[in-house]
């Protein structure tokens, strides 16, 4: 490959992009690691204030939901970017609240992992809110019914019913967020957090040799998204088995005739459902 | 029929609305020939500018099977969903067991609504089966018929799971215990759907259209469980339009229609000579 590119009078290094991408430094696994950290203790707390958001937008209180409203208005039509840099450096100068430095035992959280992951929580909650709404709002109302037919309170009718199901319909769209989020965890390097996009920024101003460190980070955060998107369907599928539903043949859309008939075949799914309403006007 | 298991069906309701009388027997709980279960007096719903019910009253005894018939759109359904407060009522007043359903009165004497846990409490001792099952579909048959007793009645895992298992067994499905919903045919769901609703040991059941979902060789077999349990001596309130299960189980057929009761009675008298002209016609069309 180098040659090639040395054939066309280009540049690259293939000894160096081969060697950090086999034996990359302890610089940039530390960013690696804060990359993946970062992103799934943001995630994991924005699913859970996702949650209290969701059922918050559905309470019989409207302040409580118009103040959920407006935060979600907020933080999904701001920049993340500018998000991140007001929580940490705008509070700061504001005089509001300076992230410092937490050590727990012998274990030190540095401000600025404190401000991203408040951020990317903050904002992904957001989102997450919305798509567990929608998710609590699939869930067939006879299913709540059914539940309160049996004494259970709306709390337990809820909890022990309804959110259980919703997860069914949580999980694909909360995969495409988490792969996201990965990815966005690069924002914060402008904050100056080290993360995989800083350490990678620095390697590349200290050896120039930009194109093979970037392709380098590249692929490990396309690493990064594969392993989640086979974890993902490993999930989906293992939630399908709780469900007793089997997947015999893949599901497949298929277009032929100048009529433009759309077939779409498999076991009664979300996906299937999904598909048939952006088609519109289905015939089952 | 075996209406020597039951309690003595009472045959004044039979004849025509309940009236004062029966309702002070109610409050005092007490009365020699008849043991309401469900009355219901004067009960007026509407959805918006439709009035679904017109004021209607109706006394369920102990151990009787009442089955409601009427065309659709009669108000069947949300009366029957009136009855265990699936839907909140304009006006008129429902007891079950001789208590207020859903309501409470206030201190100036109006009926204001009960908090939810009550109502959830009044809930737990009235079955409810529905024309769609509403099975739980992340759960097995078993998981299904024990999450109630577990979680409301309290019950241990394994004084449910029994519980379960032996309900199942009742319905024909000791061998559905571990299976999902999505595996089961509809007439197994409704089925399941039943133990479920057993499994809270209730006063009373109500069906709303339990076999209209079904393909017509599965309504034999949740018909067949009904009967079961009608011999048992189980309340049950029965919307339907299964007129043959009608004419073997009822005690009772009552015959709505636009929101009030046109006329009950025994299934022989209705079907065979039905005293209002709305009654039959409607049956005549179903024929």
């Amino acid at each position: 490959m180098g040659r090639l590119l040395a054939a066309t009078g280009l540049h690259f290094d293939s000894s160096f992009f081969w060697n950090s991408l086999a034996h990359p430094s302890t610089a940039f696994l530390q960013g690696l690691e804060t990359t993946v950290y970062l992103a799934v203790i943001s995630q994991t707390l924005a699913t859970i204030l996702g949650l209290f958001l969701a059922l918050a937008r559905r309470s019989k209180i409207p302040p409580l939901r118009a103040i959920v409203w407006f935060y979600t208005w907020i933080f999904r039509g701001t920049p993340l970017l500018i998000q991140l840099v007001i929580v940490y450096n705008g509070l700061a100068a504001a005089g509001v609240y300076k992230f410092s430095n937490i050590s727990i035992a012998s274990f030190v959280i540095p401000g600025v992992v404190q401000a991203a992951a408040v951020t990317f929580t903050l904002n992904e909650a957001a989102y997450m809110g919305e798509i567990i709404r929608a998710a609590l709002n699939a869930v067939d109302p006879g299913q709540y019914e059914a539940a309160m037919s049996t004494g259970m309170t709306p709390g337990q009718a809820m909890r022990l019913v309804v959110v259980p199901q919703a997860v069914r319909f949580v999980v694909p769209p909360l995969g495409n967020d988490f792969n996201a989020m990965m990815k966005n965890t690069s924002l914060a390097s402008v904050i100056g957090l080290s993360e995989m996009f800083l350490v990678t920024q620095e390697i590349s101003s200290t050896t120039f040799n930009v194109f093979e460190i970037y392709a380098v980070a590249a692929i490990y955060y396309l690493a990064l998204t594969t392993v989640w998107g086979i974890v993902q369907s490993a999930i989906e599928r293992r939630i399908d088995r709780r469900w007793g539903i089997v997947r015999q043949r893949q599901s497949w859309v298929s277009t032929w005739g100048r009529r433009s008939v759309t077939v779409v075949g498999g076991p009664v799914s979300p996906e299937n459902e999904a598909i048939l309403q952006g088609v519109g006007r289905p015939h089952r | 029929m075996s209406d020597r298991l039951r309690a003595d069906p009472d045959p004044a309701g039979a004849s025509g609305h309940a009236g004062d009388d029966e309702r002070n027997a109610v409050l005092v709980g007490s009365s020699s020939r008849s043991d309401p279960i469900v009355y219901a007096r004067d009960v007026h719903k509407r959805f918006g500018s439709l009035e679904v019910l017109k004021g209607v009253s109706l006394t369920v005894n102990r151990g009787e099977v009442v089955v409601l018939i009427g065309p659709s759109g009669s108000g069947k359904t949300t009366f029957l969903r009136c009855i265990n407060h699936f839907e909140r009522i304009d006006r008129g007043e429902i007891f079950v067991n001789g208590r207020l359903v859903g309501y409470r009165t206030d201190a100036r004497g109006r009926l204001v609504e009960e908090r939810s846990k009550v109502i959830a409490k009044q809930r737990a001792e009235i079955g409810f089966v529905f024309q769609h099952f509403n099975l739980y579909p992340n759960k097995s048959s078993l998981e299904n018929v024990t999450l109630g007793p577990r979680k409301v009645r309290k019950l241990g895992k394994e004084r449910a799971d029994a519980l379960g298992r032996g309900l199942l067994q009742q319905v024909g499905l000791e061998a559905k215990v571990d299976v999902h919903p999505a595996q089961l045919s509809g007439g197994q769901k409704q089925r399941v759907a039943i133990a479920r609703a057993l499994a809270m040991q209730p006063k009373l059941i109500l069906f709303d259209e339990p076999t209209s979902a079904l393909d017509p060789e599965m309504i034999g077999e949740v018909l067949g469980v009904m009967r079961d349990l009608a011999r048992e001596g189980m309340t049950m309130v029965v919307v339907s339009h299964e007129m043959g299960f009608a004419r073997e189980v009822a005690d009772r057929v009552v015959m709505m229609d636009d929101g009030v009761l046109v006329e009950e009675g025994p299934p022989a008298q209705i079907f065979d000579a039905p005293g209002h002209e709305r009654t039959r016609s409607f049956l005549a069309k179903l024929l």
